[in-house]
């Protein structure tokens, strides 16, 4: 954590992309980048006002037969893909801008998951199917009372703090005896694979109380409010859309600021870094934990709209489609991932469903052919074709 | 089956001739019909004097042929109403009803016909049934063991018979027949005779019985405890000798090119099928050499994956060379294109491979500790495919030209090497040993499209436990996780073992990040 106070920061050798620093030797302080230009405040706010209020209003006052209509189905694929998103965003903090690829981000994403289920699964109350206070898998496995884990799933309040601190803490210790000893490259990828591998045969377990390989499912309200309305769909869609854009928003500050500067001269030189008095490790564990946050928070917004979550969110697999998303849409910008998140999740959901023996055709050639053709994705390549043309 | 029955039905009749008690119609009727508890009184009073007539007429109920006509039960055979005392044939009428045995009455009438072929002459069938009565035997079976027991010749079933004597003396009223049969026991070996054990000291009153019974509890449970650790420590080879095969052929991709390799799995399954095809293909064209399909499909499933190995490495990973975090999204890409390839070739179910029949079997060391010969056949397979690795990587013009190749690449080159060549060679060769992993694994799990997503964490924590470009390292690390992972799952279940496990190598990485044997050197990059 210690960076060298007082000390100016030498431009670095390498320049990060699109900032306009000069070789120079001399040093200077690169000039701060504002937020956003006035162009993408612009395009944020359009994104904004389309998602929170267009969409409403086309899927809940515009009458089913319109060509305006939005459907229900859209709605939940979109939220989804925003959940989708929200991760590929994380991951694009950790892997884009700081050079560390995680294949544990799966784990993140069901803890926050997971956090969120419990208290769905308390709201339910005594609906459930044997009518006692206790979930029904809990009735099932002759359970009295609920065991400590479950404290505070009761409490929505909790559940918030939960749903970003277990994350937070699981990322945290992790990260700091990883980075302390200096795994890196792909020995962190492979660690971060057991993990969340290791990880998915614990929730599998009955007693862990947490509903073992049937997971969590057959939420009834949340808040009190019955969860499968479509006003209720429509606020949790509007919530997470203002959640992706806020989340948009830290990315930027986040890899503007210094902070962001050094994680990029940690992916391009770390040992560079280094030796210029800088300490890593607390550049990396903060990103590594922030990104499993938000990891957690894209999870806890995906329970309630897909109505499921079960221990199979955390096998590897699923972390390292969260990398492919980032890596289609393009490394080391922050609208590549959200970009990526929809081109391949649309994709799934429209190739699974007219030709699904060729899913995984596609899904393995899209591996193949943005790692081997396309290193900087849909965004770079745009980027590219633009540059080409003027 | 109706001819094994024959068979059995002679044999009963030679051993039985001698001492031939009718059956009566009596008792027939007694064990066929009226309330559960008469009836199994009533077969096992007939069972202790049986004829070759009451064997047909339990084996008849057993088989759920006997009905009841007139209040008189009849074997039905062939539409043919037999009366089982008299042996007269008659025509089934329709009002004959089916004769009802709840589980309770079937379970004695398979323990009354296995004690009947205690008696067989077949050793095998005697191995049998003395299996089937462990565990089920009381007073009243005694005579029956007795005159087997005296019979017998084949050691080891000699051997079981007395235990099964002792077990059903143990139950006598009579308290010395219990303190011999205490005695007896406690030169057993098997976790039945713990059971019987530990359900007489609940019963019994006498107290000296009872110290004997304890002595006896102890010893058989110091036996089983050293059966048990055996069988943990061999399971544990099994296990780390199958971790080895998955880890070699990763310990050269991985360790020596420094390619992330996660289709490594899916080249496992490659060499499965492979084994599979062969199996196939002499079940059709050499059904008389079947035994040798085994042997066959070892090049076959070497050659497949090698040549699936160098064709992904002249094609994509060797665009990506030192670009290893790319390099395992693309090999990820083509594991999941090589699974839903062999989906559709071969269909998303499981396929079936059998065991060749010298490999099925087992050796049979102590009361409750089996080596089975396929798990004994890996495990030396395991460590051939090893010395074969060590001497082509150490001894060969190929093997110096990869070493070379990894440690310095431009001077290889400049000394004439085709490097590029070279790497291909080594890919394949290490493909090649992931398709012989495949082989060996299709005699011992399930050969499906998903066989290497289950293996290829357990072989890259081999790989990066051992450390990488070290073939040495990669053995042990293999055989001891082998071993902690079988030690660890008598203490806790499979699932936390492996749990623990793969907590135990992260952690072990922390401390030292460069695997059990580090290369030395003083680079600032670790």
């Amino acid at each position: 954590m210690s960076v060298a106070p007082g000390r100016p920061q030498a431009s670095s050798h390498r320049s990060p992309q699109g900032e306009g620093i000069s070789m120079s030797t001399t040093l200077t302080l690169p000039s701060k980048a504002p937020l956003l230009t006035r162009t993408c405040w612009g395009a944020w706010l359009v994104a904004l006002i389309v998602l929170c209020v267009l969409a409403p209003v086309l899927n809940l006052w515009v009458p089913a037969g319109s060509v305006f209509h939005m459907s229900d189905f859209a709605v939940a694929l979109m939220a989804k893909i925003m959940c989708y998103a929200i991760c590929a965003l994380a991951m694009d903090l950790i892997w884009g801008y700081t050079g560390i690829l995680s294949l544990g981000h799966g784990l993140f994403f069901a803890l926050g998951g997971y956090a969120m289920g419990m208290y769905l699964m308390r709201q339910i109350g005594t609906d459930g199917n044997y009518k006692s206070k206790l979930p029904d898998f809990m009735v099932f496995l002759d359970w009295k009372t609920l065991p400590w884990h479950w404290t505070f799933s009761d409490s929505f309040a909790a559940t918030l703090f939960l749903v970003v601190a277990v994350p937070g803490l699981v990322a945290f210790v992790f990260g700091y005896f990883a980075f302390r000893s200096r795994i890196k490259g792909v020995y962190f990828s492979i660690i971060t694979q057991a993990m969340t591998f290791a990880a998915m045969l614990l929730f599998f377990r009955n007693e862990t109380g947490f509903g073992g390989n049937n997971g969590f499912t057959d939420f009834k309200r949340i808040l009190n409010i019955p969860i499968a309305t479509p006003s209720m769909r429509m606020a949790l869609f509007v919530l997470t859309s203002i959640t992706l854009l806020l989340f948009f928003l830290l990315g930027r500050w986040l890899v503007t600021a210094k902070f962001g500067r050094v994680l990029q001269a940690v992916r391009d030189a770390e040992t560079r870094v280094m030796f210029s008095g800088y300490n890593p490790i607390g550049y990396k564990l903060t990103i590594w934990t922030i990104s499993a946050m938000m990891c957690g928070v894209a999870g806890a917004l995906y329970v309630p709209q897909v109505g499921i979550i079960n221990p199979s969110e955390m096998s590897p697999a699923n972390s390292i489609e969260i990398a492919i998303w980032a890596a289609v849409g393009g490394r080391a910008t922050l609208l590549g991932p959200i970009v990526g998140a929809f081109i391949v999740n649309g994709a799934k959901s429209w190739l699974t469903i007219a030709y699904p023996e060729f899913w995984l055709y596609f899904l393995g050639a899209l591996f193949i052919g943005v790692t081997l053709y396309l290193p900087d994705g849909v965004v770079g390549l745009v980027k590219k074709l633009k540059g080409g043309t003027k | 089956m109706p001819k094994r029955f024959h068979q059995f039905l002679s044999i009963v009749m030679l051993c039985m001739a001698a001492k031939a008690l009718a059956l009566t119609p009596e008792h027939a009727k007694a064990i066929a019909m009226g309330e559960s508890d008469s009836r199994i009184e009533a077969l096992r009073a007939s069972v202790a004097a049986a004829d070759e007539k009451t064997v047909q007429f339990i084996q008849a109920l057993s088989d759920d042929a006997v009905k009841v006509v007139a209040g008189k039960p009849v074997i039905v055979k062939d539409d043919k109403a037999i009366d089982p005392v008299s042996g007269t044939e008659t025509a089934v009428p329709d009002t004959a009803e089916d004769v009802m045995n709840n589980n309770r009455m079937r379970g004695e009438l398979d323990t009354a016909l296995a004690s009947l072929k205690l008696l067989s002459p077949d050793a095998a069938v005697r191995r049998g049934a003395v299996k089937t009565l462990q565990g089920e035997v009381d007073e009243s079976k005694l005579p029956l063991i007795d005159k087997a027991f005296a019979h017998e010749t084949v050691p080891d079933i000699r051997d079981r018979l007395g235990l099964l004597r002792a077990a059903a003396l143990l139950s006598s009223a009579d308290k010395t027949k219990r303190l011999e049969a205490a005695n007896l026991l406690a030169e057993s070996s098997l976790a039945a005779t713990k059971t019987l054990l530990i359900e007489r000291l609940q019963t019994e009153g006498d107290a000296q019985v009872k110290a004997a019974l304890q002595f006896s509890l102890s010893r058989v449970e110091a036996r089983l405890a050293w059966g048990d650790r055996l069988g943990a420590i061999f399971s544990g080879i099994s296990l780390g000798s199958i971790l080895l095969l998955v880890a070699l052929g990763l310990a050269i991709t991985y360790g020596l090119m420094g390619v992330i390799n996660m289709a490594h799995g899916e080249l496992m399954m490659i060499g499965a099928y492979a084994t599979y095809v062969v199996q196939g293909l002499f079940q059709k064209y050499l059904p008389g050499a079947f035994d040798w399909y085994l042997p066959a499909s070892v090049p076959v499933a070497f050659m497949a994956s090698a040549l699936v190995g160098a064709a992904l490495e002249r094609s994509v990973i060797r665009f990506l060379y030192g670009r290893p975090l790319e390099t395992l999204l693309a090999t990820w890409g083509i594991s999941l294109m090589l699974m839903q390839g062999v989906r559709t070739l071969f269909g998303a179910q499981n396929v079936g491979v059998e065991n060749p029949s010298w490999m099925s079997g087992g050796v049979q060391v102590m009361g409750n500790l089996s080596l089975p010969y396929n798990r004994l056949v890996i495990v030396g397979f395991a460590f051939a495919v090893l010395a074969g690795v060590a001497f082509l990587i150490g001894k060969t013009r190929l093997g110096l030209f990869v070493r070379g190749v990894t440690q310095n690449r431009p001077i290889a080159s400049c000394m004439g090497v085709n490097t590029a060549r070279i790497d291909t060679y080594a890919f394949a060769l290490g493909s090649g040993i992931a398709g012989l992993a495949g082989c060996a694994l299709s005699q011992v799990g399930n050969v499906g499209p998903d066989l290497g997503q289950g293996y290829i964490v357990d072989s890259f924590m081999v790989v990066v436990l051992g450390g990488v470009g070290q073939l040495a390292g990669t053995v042990y690390a293999a055989l001891g996780l082998g071993i902690l992972n079988k030690f660890l799952e008598g203490w806790t279940g499979a699932v936390l073992a492996k749990i623990a496990v793969l907590v135990f190598i992260i952690i072990f990485i922390q401390k030292r990040p460069q695997g059990i044997f580090a290369m030395k050197g003083r680079s600032a990059e670790a």
